[in-house]
């Protein structure tokens, strides 16, 4: 995890900003963008180079396929077929011929080259507007081999945030929990992955039940709730020595922890004697705060991304709600009013929305609301699917959703979906295993 | 599993049903319901003759009904008897919620539970409480009966 600290990101050349191609992502795109992502090149000595110590074929290549897989599931993008590519990757790379690019209708053409220096791997690439016949972006980074993956989620995201104005998600990982078995007897570990399902780790064993990790938005810190010798706890967990603690010290269940935005804190839910409240604790002072006082079910707390608000869910007025409030728990305000319950409020990291699961009439809705409950728009409805968690730029909501059995009983499954803002786009998000809860983590490198 | 709790336990007693899924099948059409609160016996363990082992709520709800008032006086005659038993209270909900709040009505449910046995006489040392929320159903299906099996406070012996 260290490693992702000795990326040296520099420019190659100043960023000009023409009024060159954009793609707007504020509206479903139903004509995503044609681009030409060309084979990284490679000459042949780095290429045995890294052969030998990444057991790939031709890094280039790989690299570019993760960038064109990137640039696909945000649907955005259509990324042509590379049969079609006439011109040869290392001399695109010096001078693409437009006219070439263009007769594939290439609107945009990323290329770029590999080389091995003094054992680490050297990506440069750029980004050309096909129809202006301009350089957009000249990139290059160091880094140690091992982090080739990352090489390319972060290129996308620098073509991400050229060509859309906004920064990207794809340097970026999802914690969530893995499931296996029989619906009545599930076995649950916690997981982590790449956002596009790579490297995907198992960080429990499924002794025990974990559910709802949630990434510290500042380090490598997690938080989940552990049923570890039958007592339901909230928990910390250090992803990168993997050592774990209870979250304070509580005579009950504690549960539904989020961190607050600036990873300094814990809020979470205690139950007990029927009675759940929101709790917080300051993770260096230990300081522990009540922050609701109400006889009734508080729970799946949620920061403004300033920090300032705190939303949750009450069954104060005899079912689910959502309410806003200020974070030292005045001022408590509904802001749920839609038919139906309402659960599982997440503030949007751009701080304007907040999205939610509905349950109305049998079905469930991910949908998102203003942050005074005004705009409700319902993105999916299932069967059943919860839990929405953001892409840490506020573009695409990833939650899970489960089956219905059939009348025997059989058929669950538990699986992990994607969706843009904009209710396109929504895509099942592939895992090894059955997979709910899952918490995508802030950009690994800015 | 059941049986290796049931004999674990030391009791032996009637089994209303092993094969829980076989059963939700064949019992499903009977209509074991009373408002959406399940009345039948398909899921329900005995610790001891004539002590059923659950009560059952309706949706969203952890107030206890007639027959689970009932149940729970019969627990507490037979804890009182055995006074150095103690127990847990295993409160579980439906899938039909969210996770989080599913383990919150999960904890209420049991101790609505816990509150009632306090009340005939049982000290709050001799009870814990465990919620499970959604995560551990008896029936695996996605119906309303299996939904109302599910919703449940569960008193386990935990000695």
């Amino acid at each position: 995890m260290k490693k992702f600290l000795t990326i040296l990101i520099f420019i190659l050349i100043p960023v000009k900003s023409f009024g060159l191609i954009e793609v707007d992502i504020t509206r479903g795109n139903l004509n995503p963008l044609p681009i030409a992502v060309s084979p990284l090149s490679i000459d042949e000595e780095s290429r045995k180079n890294f052969q030998n110590i990444l057991k790939k074929k031709n890094i280039g290549s790989e690299i570019s396929l993760i960038v064109e897989n990137n640039l696909k599931v945000s649907g955005l993008f259509n990324p042509l077929n590379k049969d079609a590519f006439l011109q040869e990757p290392d001399i695109a790379n010096l001078k693409p011929r437009f006219e070439d690019w263009n007769l594939i209708k290439a609107q945009a053409l990323i290329t770029g080259k590999v080389t091995y220096v003094e054992e680490k791997l050297r990506v440069e690439f750029r980004l050309w507007d096909v129809l202006a016949g301009k350089e957009m972006m000249a990139l290059a980074f160091t880094t140690v081999p091992n982090n080739w993956r990352r090489v390319g989620h972060i290129i996308t995201d620098k073509v991400y945030e050229r060509l859309t104005g906004e920064k990207g998600y794809f340097d970026t990982r999802i914690i969530y929990v893995a499931e296996e078995g029989p619906k009545t007897q599930r076995v649950k570990k916690l997981a982590i992955m790449d956002q596009d399902g790579a490297n995907n780790k198992f960080l429990t064993l499924g002794n025990e039940l974990v559910l709802t990790p949630r990434f510290n938005p500042t380090s490598q810190l997690v938080t989940y709730l552990s049923y570890f010798r039958n007592l339901p706890r909230v928990y910390l967990l250090d992803i990168e020595t993997g050592t774990q603690e209870v979250v304070g010290d509580f005579p009950g269940m504690t549960f539904a922890p989020r961190f607050s935005p600036d990873g300094k804190k814990i809020i979470m839910s205690f139950a007990k004697d029927g009675n759940s409240e929101i709790y917080t604790m300051d993770l260096e002072n230990r300081i522990v705060e009540k922050i609701t006082n109400h006889p009734s079910i508080d729970t799946s707390p949620s920061y403004s991304p300033d920090g300032k608000f705190i939303s949750f869910n009450s069954d104060r007025s005899g079912y689910q709600q959502i309410y806003v409030m200020k974070s030292d728990g005045s001022n408590v305000k509904r802001i749920s009013f839609g038919k139906g319950i309402y659960g599982t409020p997440v503030w949007s990291p751009r701080g304007d929305l907040i999205a939610f699961t509905k349950l109305h009439k049998g079905k469930f809705y991910i949908g998102v609301m203003r942050t005074d409950g005004s705009g409700e728009r319902l993105l999916t409805e299932n069967f059943y699917q919860e839990a929405p968690s953001w892409s840490p730029n506020g573009r695409v909501l990833i939650f899970y959703r489960e089956t219905k059995t059939d009348s025997k009983g059989k058929g669950f499954s538990a699986k992990l979906w994607s969706i843009d803002l904009t209710g396109y786009n929504e895509r099942q998000v592939p895992t090894p295993t059955d997979g709910s809860d899952p918490s995508w983590s802030s950009l690994l490198s800015n | 599993m059941k049986l290796s709790k049931i004999l674990k336990n030391g009791f032996l007693i009637v089994v209303a049903c092993l094969a829980l899924s076989a059963c939700a099948t064949s019992k499903k059409s009977t209509g074991q319901m009373q408002g959406d609160v399940y009345t039948g016996t398909d899921t329900v363990e005995y610790l001891a003759s004539g002590v059923p082992d659950r009560v059952f709520f309706a949706t969203n709800e952890s107030v206890l009904t007639t027959a689970s008032r009932e149940t729970l006086r019969k627990q507490a005659a037979w804890l009182r008897k055995n006074s150095k038993i103690t127990i847990v209270l295993e409160g579980h909900a439906d899938e039909r919620g969210t996770r989080e709040y599913n383990l919150a009505l999960g904890e209420r449910r049991a101790n609505a539970a816990k509150d009632y046995l306090m009340t005939y006489g049982i000290s709050s040392d001799r009870i814990s409480v465990l919620s499970y929320g959604k995560e551990r159903p008896v029936d695996s299906g996605s119906n309303p009966l299996a939904w109302s099996k599910n919703r449940r406070s569960v008193t386990v012996k935990a000695n």
